[in-house]
């Protein structure tokens, strides 16, 4: 990847934490680390990857994007309101009253979000749906889904995997936000899908490891992906809460705002890291 | 009486499907593993590349559906009641529900009249479970004519839309004559002293209801409420003031379906008695469907039975 334009999307995903902590601040609530371990997915996805156009969000022949693990909305807010689907300055409305931006994506009033979400384990389903559409009614666009770790312990993921598989539905890629960590504790303690890589291979699918937070493999995994015939499944190793030093791989910011001291803190260091490219 | 032809409802539901099928090419077919019984099987053989049958995994069809709605195409799923209302409900509730996405959904084998299935199969509680969700529509066809009216119908409604189809086949009331229109209530026959509204398979007894009250003086109103919602308030309204006392009389739990959806309206409007007749909080068991309706008190002697105490109940 050209060093300039990697450096740009470095500097988008950077002010996507912004945004998701600016949000989850002052919403008093939300969930602060599974958004900040995606920021390079998202940013990659809506800055390079998809075919979209923020001026025409509905436009049949986009490609999709479904937030399967719903609760990290505000990273997928903060990336739509960057990529210019709506004001930036609206990311702190998050979960307030009168504001679209919903505690999970709701397609209905937000632009760009193209499926509602929040339950686990549905949206990859839909995106299936999705995918499936796309080549029965030849409309050739490809699907995009992130899913959490913790996520996967649902069935319903595996139903949706089996289905995907077997009706070969190689416009459909899913990240796995592999960041170890859901509420309750690490997903070892609770209830470990792993091997993650062996189960979707058995199931059927193309299994592609990578680093989630590294913009030449997630492009490199994403080429990869359009060259087989099967639906596409992106390990991605991340760190929960990425780039807010005090979130990083800690369990109790799965689902809870910072203070303001906290909150100052995390912008501080954020700030920071946003000035280093200028 | 032996004249009359009988048919299951889901019948025409799967017949209507392949018509649509010749007609339009903007849906899709979903089953799981159910296709033969609830009758989608006709579609999928005579459009195959149009049908996908999604396997032993209701939920994941019910999302699947919602996805591709989600890309503005049509697209109908079956399975039993049992499954597409109770099994994948989540499902139906936040991915099609709260996205009031266009998805069909074809529930057959609907209440007592499962038979010899037994109770895990013998859903009474789908219309209590759909009605919950905010912008579903829900209908129960009478008979085959109303279910094919009532399938294409389906297919111009906005949001999703949860049809009810029974496995027993059941008297045809209704001749090519008959008009059907989501969420419009019909009246059958005219009375005053009492109102029937039946919905399912009890409009036939409803009706054969009419026929005994009438032996012995009563003049029953029956009315079809084949759209359970949007519930159509002005001809409930319009029955609880010129008649006074109502009986609803379905085929499903008297908590949460039609007698349920009658009784919110009539409290808050003409407060009158309302007599319901269903299943009555328990569960089913096997043996032949027309033994079960009768053990269960699903038939027009039950009717007229239920007739009389709300007329007792009249101020």
């Amino acid at each position: 990847m050209e060093a300039t334009f990697k450096r740009q999307l470095e500097e988008i995903a950077c002010k996507v934490r912004i945004g998701i902590i600016e949000g989850v601040h002052a919403a008093k609530a939300g969930h602060p680390g599974g958004s900040l371990s995606i920021a390079e997915i998202l940013t990659y996805l809506y800055f390079k990857e998809m075919n979209i156009d923020p001026s025409n969000p509905k436009d049949e022949k986009r490609d999709r994007f479904v937030l399967s693990k719903g609760h990290a909305a505000p990273a997928l807010y903060a990336t739509l309101a960057l990529r210019g689907f709506f004001p930036v300055d609206e990311l702190i409305t998050l979960r307030q009253i009168g504001s679209r931006l919903q505690g999970h994506p709701d397609m209905k009033n937000i632009p760009g979000v193209d499926m509602s979400t929040g339950s686990l384990g549905q949206g990859i389903s839909t995106a299936v749906g999705m995918a499936l559409s796309s080549k029965h009614f030849g409309d050739n666009y490809n699907v995009y889904t992130i899913l959490g770790d913790g996520e996967i312990e649902e069935g319903q993921v595996w139903e949706a995997a089996m289905f995907a598989a077997n009706k070969k539905l190689s416009n459909l890629t899913a990240f796995i936000d592999l960041n170890n960590l859901q509420i309750d504790g690490t997903i070892d303690e609770v209830n470990s899908a792993k091997p993650i890589d062996k189960k979707f291979e058995a199931f059927g699918w193309h299994v592609i490891t990578i680093g989630g937070h590294d913009y030449d493999a997630i492009e490199a995994a994403l080429a990869e992906a359009k060259t087989v015939d099967k639906p596409v499944a992106i390990i991605a190793n991340t760190t929960k809460g990425k780039g807010v030093s005090y979130m990083e791989n800690a369990v109790n910011w799965h689902g809870a705002a910072p203070n303001d001291e906290l909150y100052a803190v995390a912008m501080e260091e954020l700030t920071a890291a946003l000035a280093a490219f200028n | 009486m032996a004249d009359i032809k009988t048919v299951a409802t889901r019948v025409g539901f799967g017949e209507t499907l392949v018509e649509l099928g010749a007609e339009r090419d903007d849906f899709i077919v979903m089953d799981a593993d159910l296709a033969a019984a609830t009758q989608t099987g006709k579609f999928k053989k005579a459009y195959p590349e149009r049908f996908y049958n999604c396997g032993i995994a209701e939920q994941n069809m019910v999302s699947i559906a919602a996805g591709i709605a989600a890309t503005g195409k049509k697209v109908v799923v079956s399975s039993f009641a049992m499954f597409a209302a109770g099994r994948a409900f989540e499902q139906v509730r936040n991915s099609v529900g709260y996205p009031h996405l266009n998805v069909i959904i074809g529930a057959t084998h609907a209440g007592i009249s499962v038979g010899e299935d037994g109770a895990t199969h013998q859903c009474n509680e789908d219309i209590a479970l759909m009605r919950t969700i905010p912008g579903m529509t829900i209908i129960n066809p009478a008979d085959d004519t109303e279910a094919r009216l009532a399938v294409r119908a389906a297919f111009e409604c906005d949001g999703p839309v949860y049809m009810r189809f029974g496995r027993l086949a059941v008297p045809v009331v209704f001749d090519e004559t008959y008009d059907f229109k989501i969420g419009k209530g019909v009246e059958l026959r005219e009375g005053n002293d009492v109102t029937i509204i039946a919905t399912g398979l009890m409009v036939k007894e409803a009706l054969e209801a009419y026929d005994l009250l009438k032996a012995e003086g009563i003049n029953a109103r029956i009315i079809n409420m084949a759209t359970i919602k949007p519930i159509d308030r002005d001809i409930i309204i319009k029955a609880a003031k010129e008649t006074g006392a109502i009986v609803t009389a379905e085929e499903h739990s008297v908590i949460g379906g039609l007698g349920s959806a009658v009784s919110e309206v009539v409290c808050e409007t003409v407060p009158v008695p309302v007599v319901k007749l269903g299943v009555y909080d328990v569960y089913g068991h096997s043996g032949p469907a027309v033994k079960l309706l009768d053990e269960f008190g699903l038939r027009a002697v039950n009717i007229v039975e239920k007739a009389k105490a709300a007329i007792a109940l009249k101020k």
